[in-house]
């Protein structure tokens, strides 16, 4: 942000000392030189933060570790917590990419051992960097947390519940913005929930409970293995909000929807959930067919296509009113 | 006294009871999936009855498909294509001019022609070509967790065999009142609906 400010900066003392002779040259530098600047900063920011990232990748970025130990006055090998292992390939494919670990973590992670007050450490959540940031308007992160504030996962589980149960601040990468097939953002939502709902140890991180069977629990619905791959989890349990794109206000079992029509009418609700995404084929009349079709997604009751529905009708009264007269004829003629 | 020609075997009319049942229920419960109406029954209902009465049909479909095999009546629906179209608009001016003038039927029944050259098409296309297209999808939407293709050039399979269901569901309704229609046509001198009861048929 700070770089596009300089720029912005820039660029308004160049235009204020604006005159036809200097224009060409103002011109260049403005829409040649001044964004490749940018770029090269934004690169280069993030190249420095890499650098210093890999002193802490080179522990936790793998299996193993390494220190020279005075008191055996050797190189000792340790294995690492695999909760404490940060995969750096999948990090940098993630949102946060560009961050040095100690934008987020103490500066005092950098002596090694690292002191033990630093498992006291508290971690940011989401709202702590995205709150009121005009950046990321668009995500709404404020109702974000309003809707998380009021769901299952909060109320009954309060401050021990955070963005980081379901979200790795690591790992982290947009889905339902950026892919255009639906069965991989079920997918991928799926798995965050699986991750702590057909997993008791991470269930139990927050719960003395064992986590229930998905399975039988699901015994009711019809083609069980069909809807978990096609729709998400949230699809049925969250409400719905239309002030942020995926639902976060996770309702209680006994609220989830049951009714089938629900989502399998024209009027479906997955049109505001899930197929939300595909907005410009959702306003045609005759695009949501095509959309399906071309998403190799298919719910029954909901795919109804406007101009197939029109000719049936049409040929359907064509022939009782062919029936119509043929018996209307019958009955003056005296036919047998 | 009337003559009377034992038309429709046992195996025939035990056939189309179960499939008038099967084919009235499937028509109900797939117009309530197709416009999610619950004023009859639950959605979920209607799928569990569509379901049911679907594998009813095809194991009725495989007892019509062997008895005719095993007998003569497969032969009733073998289209002979030499001056069909012919015959076809010959049985058409009949339904749509000459009964109305009272002549008699071109193509009146009798044991080797049960059906008229435009029943024998819409029987065949329907028993051949539709109820097949339907149990094939049909199937294909019962059970799409093993649908073996599932998509076929990044199209959606489901989707493509719902198309076909519906459209082919759609010709079987439209067939179901037109054979209603038509088989109260002479219903004062002999009775159609009688004759699918106890097989036999009167001729005039």
């Amino acid at each position: 942000m700070l770089y596009l400010k300089k720029v912005c900066c820039l660029a308004l003392i160049l235009l204020s000392d604006f005159n036809l002779i200097k224009m060409k040259k103002y011109l260049i530098l403005l829409f040649t030189v001044i964004p490749l600047m940018y770029l090269y900063s934004q690169n280069d920011r993030e190249k420095e933060n890499r650098k210093i990232n890999e002193k802490c990748f080179t522990c936790h970025g793998q299996s193993t570790y390494q220190f020279y130990n005075p008191e055996a006055a050797r190189d000792v090998k340790y294995r690492m917590n695999p909760y404490r292992i940060i995969y750096s390939d999948r990090y940098y494919m993630s949102v946060h990419k560009s961050f040095k670990c100690t934008d987020c973590h103490s500066e005092d992670y950098d002596s090694f051992p690292h002191p033990s007050t630093l498992r006291f450490e508290i971690h940011y959540q989401c709202i702590d960097c995205h709150g009121g940031d005009e950046t990321y308007a668009k995500f709404n992160f404020e109702k974000i947390e309003e809707e998380f504030l009021s769901s299952i996962h909060s109320t009954n589980h309060s401050d021990e519940f955070s963005c980081w149960m379901c979200h790795s601040p690591h790992y982290y990468s947009l889905s339902a913005r950026k892919e255009s097939n639906t069965k991989n953002i079920v997918a991928y939502s799926n798995s965050i929930c699986l991750n702590c709902h057909s997993n008791i140890d991470n269930y139990q991180l927050i719960s003395n409970e064992r986590n229930s069977d998905l399975i039988s629990k699901h015994d009711w619905l019809p083609n069980q293995q069909a809807h978990f791959n096609s729709v998400r989890c949230i699809d049925c349990h969250a409400e719905m909000n239309e002030d942020v794109l995926v639902a976060h206000k996770i309702k209680s079992k006994n609220d989830a929807v049951k009714n089938c029509i629900e989502c399998h009418s024209q009027n479906s609700k997955l049109l505001e959930s899930l197929y939300r995404y595909d907005i410009k084929e959702r306003t045609s009349k005759y695009g949501f067919y095509n959309a399906r079709i071309l998403n190799e997604t298919f719910i029954i009751g909901a795919n109804r296509n406007y101009l197939l529905n029109i000719l049936s009708v049409v040929m359907a009264s064509g022939i009782l009113l062919l029936i119509l007269f043929h018996l209307f004829f019958r009955i003056i003629k005296k036919t047998k | 006294m009337k003559d009377k020609i034992y038309l429709f075997p046992v195996f025939i009319r035990i056939w189309h009871a179960i499939n008038a049942i099967v084919i009235i229920l499937l028509i109900i419960t797939g117009i309530s999936i197709q416009y999610a109406l619950e004023g009859i029954m639950s959605f979920k209902s209607a799928i569990e009855i569509h379901n049911i009465f679907g594998l009813i049909l095809i194991f009725n479909y495989l007892f019509f498909i062997i008895g005719n095999l095993i007998s003569s009546n497969g032969k009733h629906y073998s289209l002979i294509w030499k001056n069909f179209s012919k015959e076809l608009m010959q049985q058409a001016k009949y339904y749509v001019i000459e009964m109305f003038k009272h002549k008699i039927t071109p193509f009146p029944i009798n044991e080797s022609r049960k059906f008229n050259p435009l029943q024998k098409l819409a029987y065949t296309a329907t028993m051949y070509v539709l109820i097949p297209l339907l149990i094939f999808t049909g199937l294909g939407l019962m059970f799409p967790e093993i649908v073996i293709i599932r998509s076929v050039f990044n199209l959606a399979t489901l989707f493509i065999a719902d198309l076909i269901h519906i459209g082919s569901a759609f010709f079987v309704s439209v067939f179901l009142i037109v054979h209603l229609y038509l088989c109260t046509l002479g219903i004062r001198k002999h009775n159609t609906f009688k004759s699918i009861i106890n097989g036999w048929h009167y001729i005039d």
